[in-house]
């Protein structure tokens, strides 16, 4: 039976309200969501399992706060969950989470680790090959379709979406596929799910435990700005031929565009 | 350090001393170099003139002699090339280690990558392995003798972050249109790199390329993209699309609606989850400017929009928004460039 890790993360919503003071990032801190893309990664691991048998683990690098992430992940429909414990303030880029990670898996058996292409925040993308890397797995990314061969040596055909066209690869295990959102539709927990999700063991360790704090820290976030914003420029109204040959003519001629 | 290497000279007292140097990574499609690639390698040459180090460029492919002559026009001091058959497809494990191979010969101070899905997925593994940083899909970077540090667009580009990152190498990607190709011409030293790789470590199999027949213009390099949106309900809108994009000489890119719903390939969505454009002039068509959309095309110089609701959202960045049916503004929009460019 195929055994899947799914790391989650807890993102900040993209559609909640911010705004930039004094070079800080201002937020509603309430404002937090299950990383899509981890969702998306979520749901395909369920799907499998649904359809060929095994089991789906949720593991969570994050505060606190995050427990109700991976509890969304249980009641999704994950079988146990891991809380690897931050303390928030801790100023980990990639590396240092995908490091994290790695100590975590070092010595656990599974066929597949699955994540999320990048978090929806940050949109880095690292740290699901830096994992791969540091775990000397072979790695596929940004997965729009999962499928599962073989019984006994289980391997994920992964359809990724390259620069010029899909590529079908043969994704043997153990292996890490790192998923993008356009695989499917996250399922919504069914109160049944969000019920069961209360009784489904969760494993909590401190992540200072499993990382080695003698790393330099080697990406640093110095501050954030506004993007510079555009001006919403003019809307033309009116009579198609004329407002088509108005701007045509400004495209053609402020602009020297055409 | 390995001894003796590219990036090290000796000094007058025979002590080994190390050149400064920035390592661009060519991407090339179908035989012709991503143009994306000359953009960071003209930043890259700048930045290393200024600076007094070297601009080196690293070439993999089956045949890597083919592209240099289009090269050496953005010259960078240095080629370095690898030919392998391999590099026909897009394979991780034996481009994982050839990029390997550079850096342990070159020994940079910095990788430079275009933004592409062929980059994102080496990336973090190239920085893992090699123990270093990686600064992903930068708007703007310079580099000094301890790190990089640059912009990134952040929260689906609404906000712009401040980064450093230090080490040796570090390995940076750049969204394509941050930079101007610059030519350069200059007779690059070129050097063929040693390299040995051993099908058993393939691990994973490519078994299919979908290619979707319709990918005419490279949409990350356009300089005009047409994109259409949930506006665009039928097989006539669609026709509309190509045509205005066959008189623009445009890429077409789609929103995630129309890719998912299978009317555009999926390799055109143009957004967050998609692709980051940057063109000249893009003309949004039915696309309400959903914020997953607009963070993969709001760094374009010119904004046009046309939609037949008022309010939608992309009229707020549009330079110029025309608010009306796409069905009926377009045959006269189309028909007026036409007039304009003299083909009518």
């Amino acid at each position: 039976m195929v055994k899947f890790y799914v790391c989650l993360k807890q993102v900040p919503d993209v559609y909640a309200p911010l705004q930039v003071k004094d070079g800080n990032l201002i937020q509603d801190a309430g404002r937090t969501v299950l990383n899509a893309y981890d969702a998306s990664a979520l749901e395909e691991a369920l799907v499998l399992t649904e359809k060929h048998g095994g089991e789906v683990h949720a593991v969570l690098v994050g505060p606190e706060k995050a427990r109700e992430t991976l509890r969304k992940g249980l009641a999704m429909g994950a079988d146990s969950g891991v809380h690897i414990m931050t303390n928030g303030d801790e100023s980990y880029d990639s590396l240092a989470y995908a490091s994290i990670l790695a100590a975590y898996f070092k010595d656990k058996e599974y066929h597949f680790i699955s994540c999320g292409k990048q978090s929806q925040d940050t949109d880095a993308g690292l740290t699901g090959t830096m994992l791969a890397s540091l775990l000397g797995l072979p790695y596929a990314t940004n997965a729009v379709g999962l499928t599962l061969e073989g019984e006994a040596e289980p391997h994920l055909i992964v359809k990724r979406q390259g620069d010029h066209g899909q590529e079908m690869i043969d994704l043997p295990s153990p292996g890490l596929v790192t998923c993008s959102n356009d695989m499917n539709e996250p399922r919504i927990p069914s109160l049944k799910g969000i019920m069961q999700s209360k009784r489904k063991p969760v494993e909590t360790l401190e992540a200072s435990s499993l990382f080695i704090g003698d790393q330099e820290i080697s990406t640093e976030l110095l501050g954030y700005e506004e993007k510079p914003s555009r001006e919403p420029g003019k809307k033309y109204e009116g009579e198609a031929e004329e407002v088509a040959a108005e701007v045509v003519s400004l495209l053609d001629g402020k602009e020297n565009l055409i | 350090m390995i001894l003796g290497h590219e990036g090290e000279k000796k000094d007058l007292d025979n002590r080994t001393i190390t050149m400064n140097s920035i390592l661009t990574y060519i991407a090339v499609n179908e035989g012709k170099i991503k143009r994306s690639s000359l953009e960071v390698l003209s930043h890259c040459n700048r930045l290393a003139e200024s600076l007094g180090w070297e601009s080196a460029a690293l070439v993999l492919q089956p045949d890597a002699p083919e592209v240099l002559n289009d090269l050496k026009v953005c010259g960078p001091s240095k080629i370095y090339t690898i030919s392998h058959p391999l590099f026909r497809q897009h394979l991780t494990a034996p481009l994982l280690r050839a990029v390997g191979v550079a850096v342990e010969t070159v020994n940079p101070n910095v990788v430079a990558f275009a933004s592409t899905e062929g980059s994102k997925d080496l990336l973090g593994a190239l920085a893992a392995a090699h123990g270093s940083a990686a600064l992903p899909d930068m708007s703007e970077f310079t580099v000094d003798e301890e790190g990089v540090s640059g912009k990134r667009p952040v929260m689906a580009a609404k906000v712009v972050s401040s980064v450093r990152a230090k080490g040796h190498p570090v390995f940076v990607s750049v969204r394509s249109g941050s930079y101007a190709v610059e030519e350069n011409p200059k007779e690059s030293a070129v050097q063929e790199l040693s390299f040995s790789f051993d099908d058993a470590d393939l691990k994973t199999t490519l078994r299919e390329i979908i290619t979707a027949s319709t990918d005419k213009i490279d949409l990350s390099e356009a300089e005009t993209v047409i994109a259409a949106g949930r506006g665009v309900k039928d097989e006539a809108g669609r026709a509309l699309i190509s045509e205005l994009a066959e008189v623009l000489n445009a890429g077409v890119g789609a929103s995630r609606a129309l890719t998912e719903a299978g009317d555009y390939d999926p390799s055109l969505q143009i957004g967050q989850t998609g692709k980051v454009v940057s063109p000249q002039l893009y003309i949004g068509i039915g696309i309400s400017g959903a914020i997953q959309h607009v963070a993969g095309m709001s760094n374009s110089k010119v904004i046009v929009a046309i939609n037949k609701d008022p309010d939608a959202p992309i009229f707020d960045i549009a330079d110029y928004g025309i608010v009306g049916d796409l069905y009926k503004v377009l045959p006269p929009f189309i028909e007026e460039i036409r007039r304009v460019k003299g083909q009518s």
